[in-house]
């Protein structure tokens, strides 16, 4: 009889890191649905040529440059490809989803030594990229689809007429205007749609209620918590819903805030990503005030009616800064008994 | 039910309490015992008798005798045959007492009957005597010499002493069995050990999963005033010192300090029993209850056992070795230790034997850390484990220190949780036999 003897402990839980990576795919696929019900088909090839690019390059740079084990299939590869597709108007060339998904995985990840070691998140840094080096394909966005009757339209960036500003556009361009925001806001769909996500935007971000249904099972397996989407949006609301109560002629109320653009699918599977985030609840909760109020300021103020994806990536830039300072309780530390 | 638990931290690994059901046997007496004279934490007993002796079921051979020791009595009767070092199944030899069994003849001052007797009629300081001569360790795996806890130094006010019933380990029923079976005993142990330390209060603390034996415990104790049962919420490790005070009495132990700075003393619930038996009976500790299972293990059981009875002759008992084992236990799954045998005797510590198959004995593939999160979470003295692991793996101990290292109770619950499997609780352990090191260093300056 052969022995293991190992240290304690002996018993292992079952999960692993690709099971967590799973989960999240799982988690993502209601706002896949919907993308692809709302932007078309090209929702599916611009989420799919994003996987592969992604899985592509942590393998070729594994196999090449690091000469390290490979974990392409990990999963978190492919999640990182789905969140950038996510971030991206379907109408955008194909090509630029690949370079966008290189420069997230290559630069965003392998650079600092792959998964774990990445302090910003990866998918956010390839839309960064992407933002600054084509900003008119980035900021061109299809109307969504007329609901199945267009489910397999093709929108090209040539096809004008079927592109529109996205709902933060348009309001924030309104307000510069002068205009008041009860016109500007009547120009917009109302928060039904937006609610279900029937309003122009990136791929994966527009319909709230999908994001809340894998958002929820994210929560029910205790994959995150919810102290990040929480606070993040709760203190962009509080931002934002100052400033509406101050002036509501001149400002967008908060629930527009809430539901227009990246907040909830930037709150639950952006801001919460593991490796980004501070390792602490007292720590999560000050990235994500931080993160949410950063998006508040550059909403109101910036020159980008978009604030979510730089809140999130200034705040990650804050990560280890939080926890060095931010430590957990300890037990029998600050005890003033006996 | 109002349950209580400890507030940072904990896991719920799976119960795998295979044995609970089943009732504590009588092994049988050995044909040869093999007693270490190190059983317990401190120094090792010095043996009284030498090779050729006749020996008695009770009989003192190895004498205790620093100030953390504990007494080693003979557990059958017959001759010694010689005083060996012995493997305990670590790799390290132990000097052992042999003995060749003939007959079962015990001491004539120990009462074996099993009538219960409740009154007490020895005193404080003669309680924590017959503890000491009666070579009582804790038996919840820990095995530190009891009278040494009940020698409260000037100045300490106890007002409590708290049972640990919580075994809180999986696979693990010795303590559940005996809470089912001699309830009277260990009351009146807990009793006896009221009164070795002149407190009112006594709180036994069972997690929940353990229904029957709380119920049990519960309805009895109604006789015995101030002794009372609280029911905790099922989380490992309750069964922790630290955790189980802060559980039952919500006092937290600072840290680097002891059970008698908040107050307290906590005991096993087998221990109790084992006060008990050498309070009322005058019978030293000669036996204990092990617990032998694992899955594929064909009938797991509890058993009493004689200290110095051979493991394998318990598991021949319970049906024999199963094929494929690939890993055997001492001790619970979370914290016990892997032997590299198990033809080892039971120990005064020996709570139980696991035999694990090959596929769950080796760990998964290590990969990088994802920051997940998950090891901090579930550390209930609020370490930092992923940090922890990464200084010690680049020798920086001093920062560990700084990090509180020291106070790593070494449950095990990070390692358990990681998703990357990183070796957490091994880095951790190499940090913290590192920082003593420097310690002594520095007081030797
Ligand atoms: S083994 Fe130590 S560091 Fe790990 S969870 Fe337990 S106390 Fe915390
Ligand atoms: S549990 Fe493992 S992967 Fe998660 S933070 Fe701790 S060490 Fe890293």
């Amino acid at each position: 009889m052969r022995l293991t003897v190992s240290q304690s402990p002996h018993e292992k839980a079952p999960y692993t890191v690709s099971k967590v990576m799973w989960g999240v795919m799982l988690a993502l696929v209601p706002a896949f649905i919907s993308s692809v019900y709302f932007f078309g088909v090209r929702a599916l090839v611009v989420t799919l040529v994003a996987i592969v690019a992604a899985i592509a390059t942590e393998y070729l740079t594994q196999k090449f440059l690091m000469k390290s084990e490979i974990t392409a299939f990990d999963g978190s590869a492919a999640v990182t490809g789905i969140l950038l597709a996510f971030n991206l108007p379907s109408s955008i060339p194909m090509w630029q989803v690949i370079v966008g998904t290189v420069f997230a995985i290559g630069v965003g990840k392998m650079a600092f030594g792959g998964l774990g070691r990445n302090p910003f998140n990866p998918a956010l840094v390839g839309r960064a990229f992407l933002l600054m080096s084509f900003p008119v394909d980035m900021t061109t966005w299809p109307k969504p689809a007329e609901l199945l009757t267009k489910m397999w339209l093709w929108v090209d960036v040539s096809v004008d007429a079927t592109t529109g500003a996205t709902p933060l556009g348009v309001v924030k361009e309104g307000l510069k205007a002068g205009e008041s925001a009860a016109t500007v806001m009547s120009q917009i769909p109302d928060y039904f749609n937006l609610l279900i996500g029937n309003v122009g935007g990136s791929l994966g971000e527009t319909s709230a209620v999908a994001i809340l249904l894998g958002a929820i099972f994210l929560l029910y397996k205790r994959m995150i918590t919810w102290h990040i989407p929480v606070f993040y949006i709760g203190s962009l609301a509080f931002l934002t819903g100052i400033f509406w109560l101050i002036d509501p002629t001149h400002y967008a109320d908060p629930l527009f805030h809430i539901l227009a653009g990246g907040v909830m699918l930037g709150a639950f599977f952006m801001a919460t990503d593991m490796v980004t985030s501070p390792m602490t609840v007292k720590g999560q909760i000050i990235f994500a005030i931080g993160g949410g109020l950063i998006a508040g300021l550059i909403r109101l103020f910036g020159a980008y009616p978009e604030g979510c994806m730089f809140s999130i990536l200034i705040m990650n830039a804050l990560v280890p800064l939080i926890d060095k300072f931010v430590k957990p309780k300890r037990f029998g530390k600050e005890v003033n008994y006996g | 039910m109002n349950l209580r638990t400890f507030k940072i931290g904990g896991i719920h690994p799976p119960e795998n309490k295979l044995s609970a059901g089943a009732p504590i046997e009588a092994a049988p007496v050995p044909e040869k015992a093999t007693i270490p004279l190190s059983q317990h934490i401190g120094a090792p007993a010095v043996p009284v008798i030498k090779k050729g002796d006749t020996v008695k079921v009770g009989t003192l051979i190895g004498k205790g005798e620093s100030f953390i020791s504990a007494n080693i009595h003979s557990s059958v009767s017959g001759i010694v045959t010689s005083i060996d070092s012995v493997d305990l199944g670590s790799g390290y030899k132990v000097p052992s007492v042999v003995i060749k069994v003939e007959g079962d003849e015990w001491e004539e001052n120990i009462d074996r009957s099993v009538i219960l007797k409740k009154e007490i009629t020895l005193n404080s300081k003669e309680i924590v005597q017959r503890i000491k001569d009666a070579g009582i360790v804790g038996l919840g795996g820990a095995t530190f010499p009891t009278h040494v806890k009940y020698m409260v130094p000037e100045g300490k006010k106890i007002d409590a002493v708290i049972i640990n019933a919580v075994e809180c380990e999986p696979y693990l029923t010795a303590d559940h069995r005996l809470m089912l079976e001699r309830p009277q005993e260990i009351l009146v142990g807990i009793e006896i050990l009221k009164k070795a330390l002149g407190v009112e209060t006594a709180i036994i603390g069972i997690e929940i999963n353990k229904r029957d034996a709380y119920d049990t415990l519960a309805r009895a104790a109604t006789d015995f005033p101030g002794t009372r049962v609280e029911a905790l919420k099922v989380q490992y490790p309750q069964g922790a010192e630290k955790q189980l005070i802060k559980a039952v009495l919500n006092r937290e132990v600072p840290s680097g300090k002891l059970p008698l700075d908040v107050g307290c003393v906590v005991n096993n619930v087998g221990t109790a029993f084992a006060v008990y038996e050498a309070v009322q009976k005058n019978k030293p500790l000669i036996a204990r209850i092990v617990t032998i299972t694992g899955k594929h293990l064909e009938t797991p059981a509890n058993y009493f056992v004689r200290v110095g009875t051979m493991v394998n002759t318990l598991v021949e008992k319970s049906g024999g070795m199963p094929e494929d084992i690939g890993k055997i236990i001492n001790g619970g799954p979370m914290m016990g230790k892997a032997v590299t045998t198990y033809e080892i005797p039971v120990t005064k510590g020996t709570s139980g034997l696991i035999l694990v198959d090959k596929e769950e004995s080796s760990r998964r593939e290590t990969t990088s850390c994802i920051r997940c999160a998950k090891c901090v979470t579930v550390c209930p003295m609020g370490l930092e484990p992923y940090l922890l692991e990464k200084l010690a793996d680049r020798k920086r101990f001093e920062d560990m220190e700084e990090l509180d290292a020291i106070d790593c109770i070494e449950c095990g619950s990070c390692s358990y949780v990681c998703p990357s499997s990183r070796p957490l609780l091994d880095l951790i352990r190499l940090g913290k036999a590192n920082i003593n090191r420097l310690r002594r260093e520095r007081s030797k300056k």
